[in-house]
C-alpha cells in the first residue's frame, strides 16, 4: 500500500499547513493571551483588595470613651459602674457587634507613640479609652449605636471606617471594570488577529477552494478545515502567552501579598528564599494567595482562545464562501 | 422531472437560457443565449463549436458553477435558477466534471486528488482507498499515486483528473476537452471509459474540437456558436 492511501481521512486537503502560519498568529495570540492574564490578574487583585478591607476596616468600629474611669450614677444616686465599664457592656449587648475589647495601657502608648513619644501614655494628658469593636456581616446601625452610647455615656466617639471603605471599594470595582474592559478589547483584537490570519489563508487557497466547493463540498466543511487550523493555532497561542504570564503574576502576587494576604496565607509564605526549592516553594505557597479568579481564568486562557479562534473562522469562511454560487 | 418523447426521464432541461457575466460589477456580454434543450437520462451528448462558442460555459452552467441569468435550467429535474444555495453541494457530488485546465490541489498526491470527491461525500476510509486505488489503476497511474501534480506530465495530470471526475460514480459526467493533453491510445482509452460510464447509466457531455474523435465515436452532437444552439442531432 502506498504512502498516500495509507493516510487517514480528514487530511489537509486545502493546505492550510501551509496557508495559515504556525508562528505568526500563536504568537500575535500569545501576546493576546499575555495581556489578557495581566488583564485578569488586575481584576482578581481589585477584588481581593475589597474583600479584604471589607473583612478589615470595614468590619471594624473604634469607640472612644472619655474619663473612663469616672463612676456613673446609679438611678438611685449611688455610684454604679465606670463610663468605660458602661460603654462596653452596650456595645457588648448590641446587635451586629461579635467583639468589643478595650485597648490596654501598653497598647493605647503603642498606639500614640508615633504622636506622643515612648512615654506618651505617661503625660499628664487626659487620655480616653479606646474600645476596638469587630462587626459581624451586617453590622449594626452605626448611628444608632452612637445615639445609644452618647445616651448613656456623654462624650463618646464612635469612628467608622465604612465610608472610606467604601470609597476604597468603588474604586477598586472601577479598576475591576476596567480590567474586565481591557479583557473584553484584547479578546477582539485576538478575533481580529485570527479573522486576519484567516481571510490570508483563504486568498491563498482561493483556487483549491473552489475546486473543493465544485466537487460539493459544503459551507460547514470547508469552514471545518479552517476552523480546526485556527483552533488548533490559537490555543496553542493562548497556552504560550498563559505560561509566559506566570511568573509575571506570582512576582506580581508576591508583591500584592502583604496587602491582600490573611494571616493564615502570610503565615505560609517563606520569607526571603535562597534556593531554587526554596523559590519553587515560595511560588507554590504564593499560587494559594493569587486570587480565585485568576486561579481559574489562567488555565481558561488557552481554550478561551481556542474558541475565539473556532468560531472567529468559521464565520469568516462562512462568510467569504457566499460568494461562491 | 419532465419527460421526452421516448419516454425517458430529462437529466437536463435548459429553456431560453442566457448567462452573462459581470465584469466590474457591471454586466458583461451574453456568454450564451437562449439555449433551449434537454438531455434525456442516460443519454450521450458532444458539444461541439469553435473556440469562444460558449461550450466552457454552457458546462460550467450544467456543473453549477454559474447559475442562468435568464431561463430555466433543470439538472436532476431539479430547476437550478431557483434552488438554495445550500441545497447545491449533494447535487454538485452526483455531477463529475473533468476540466481543461485539470484543476487538480497542487498540494496534494494523485491518490488523494482522487480520493477528494469520496473525503467531502465522508465515505469510510476503506472504501476511499479502494475506490481511488481502482481508479487509478485504470487510467494508468497506479505506480503514480504519491506524485504530487507538479511532478507529473499533462497527460498524466489529465488522467487524475478524470480518474477524479469518475470515482464517485456520478450520474452526470461533463467533460471540457477531455482529450487535449492525451495521446491517441490514451485518447481512446478515455472515449471507452465515457462509453462505459454512459452505458452503465451516466449522461455524459463531451465539449471537444476534436472532430476526428467524434467521427470515431458518433453520437448526439449539439453545436454552439456565438452563445446560441446552432444545431441539435
Amino acid at each position: 500500500m502506498t504512502r498516500s492511501a495509507d493516510r487517514r481521512a480528514g487530511s489537509d486537503d486545502l493546505g492550510l499547513r501551509r496557508a495559515l502560519d504556525d508562528r505568526m498568529l500563536p504568537v500575535l495570540v500569545a501576546a493576546m493571551a499575555f495581556l489578557a492574564a495581566l488583564a485578569l490578574a488586575g481584576s482578581g487583585g481589585a477584588s481581593a483588595l475589597v474583600k479584604h478591607w471589607q473583612e478589615g476596616a470595614a468590619a471594624a468600629v473604634t469607640v472612644q470613651v472619655p474619663t473612663p474611669s469616672t463612676l456613673l450614677p446609679r438611678t438611685d444616686g449611688t455610684p454604679g459602674q465606670t463610663r468605660l465599664d458602661r460603654a462596653l457592656a452596650l456595645l457588648r449587648a448590641a446587635p451586629g457587634v461579635a467583639q468589643a475589647q478595650a485597648l490596654s495601657e501598653t497598647e493605647l502608648t503603642e498606639l500614640l507613640k508615633p504622636w506622643l513619644g515612648s512615654g506618651g501614655a505617661g503625660t499628664a494628658l487626659p487620655l480616653p479609652a479606646v474600645i476596638q469593636v469587630r462587626l459581624t456581616g451586617s453590622g449594626p446601625d452605626v448611628a444608632a449605636l452612637q445615639t445609644t452610647l452618647e445616651a448613656a455615656v456623654p462624650g463618646t466617639l464612635v469612628e467608622s471606617h465604612g465610608a472610606w471603605v467604601q470609597r476604597l471599594a468603588v474604586l477598586a470595582r472601577s479598576l475591576q471594570a476596567c480590567a474586565w474592559l481591557a479583557l473584553a478589547v484584547v479578546a477582539g483584537v485576538a478575533a481580529a488577529v485570527v479573522m486576519v490570519g484567516v481571510r490570508t489563508g483563504l486568498l491563498a487557497r482561493r483556487e483549491s477552494i473552489e475546486i473543493v466547493h465544485g466537487l460539493g463540498a459544503t459551507d460547514g466543511y470547508i469552514a471545518g478545515r479552517f476552523a480546526a487550523r485556527a483552533t488548533w493555532l490559537a490555543g496553542l497561542g493562548g497556552l504560550l502567552g498563559a505560561l509566559l504570564a506566570l511568573p509575571v503574576l506570582l512576582a506580581l502576587a508576591t508583591l500584592a501579598a502583604p496587602f491582600v494576604a490573611t494571616p493564615q496565607t502570610a503565615a505560609a509564605l517563606p520569607v526571603s528564599p535562597t534556593t531554587l526549592a526554596a523559590l519553587a516553594s515560595a511560588w507554590l505557597a504564593q499560587l494559594k494567595t493569587m486570587p480565585a479568579e485568576l486561579l481559574v481564568g489562567l488555565p481558561v486562557l488557552p481554550a478561551a482562545a481556542a474558541i475565539i479562534g473556532f468560531f472567529t473562522a468559521q464565520a469568516t469562511v462562512r462568510g467569504w464562501l457566499r460568494r461562491l454560487p | 422531472m419532465g419527460q421526452v418523447a421516448n419516454g425517458l426521464r430529462d437529466m437536463v432541461r435548459l429553456e431560453a437560457v442566457g448567462l452573462q457575466y459581470e465584469r466590474a460589477g457591471r454586466p458583461g456580454a451574453d456568454a450564451l443565449r437562449d439555449l433551449s434543450f434537454e438531455i434525456p437520462d442516460g443519454g450521450f451528448r458532444w458539444l461541439l463549436g469553435p473556440s469562444g462558442a460558449g461550450k466552457s460555459s454552457l458546462l460550467r452552467l450544467l456543473h453549477l458553477a454559474v447559475r442562468p441569468t435568464r431561463g430555466q435550467l433543470q439538472v436532476f429535474g431539479q430547476n437550478m435558477s431557483h434552488a438554495k444555495r445550500g441545497d447545491l453541494p449533494d447535487i454538485r457530488r452526483r455531477i463529475g466534471m473533468v476540466f481543461q485546465d485539470f484543476r487538480l490541489l497542487p498540494h496534494l498526491s494523485a491518490f488523494d486528488n482522487v480520493a477528494l470527491p469520496l473525503r467531502i461525500a465522508r465515505l469510510p476510509e476503506d472504501q476511499i482507498r479502494a475506490d481511488a486505488m481502482e481508479m487509478l489503476r485504470w487510467v494508468g497511474l497506479a505506480k503514480l499515486v504519491d506524485s504530487r501534480p507538479a511532478e507529473l506530465s499533462g497527460g498524466e495530470q489529465q488522467r487524475v483528473a478524470i480518474a477524479r471526475a469518475v470515482v464517485g460514480r456520478p450520474s452526470l459526467l461533463l467533460a471540457d476537452e477531455p482529450t487535449g493533453n492525451l495521446d491517441d491510445v490514451q485518447a481512446e482509452r478515455l472515449m471507452l471509459l465515457l462509453r462505459e460510464m454512459n452505458r452503465l447509466g451516466a449522461t455524459v457531455v463531451v465539449a471537444t474540437h476534436n472532430e476526428a474523435l467524434v467521427a470515431r465515436h458518433p453520437g448526439r452532437q449539439l453545436r454552439l456558436a456565438h452563445g446560441r444552439l446552432v444545431s441539435d442531432d
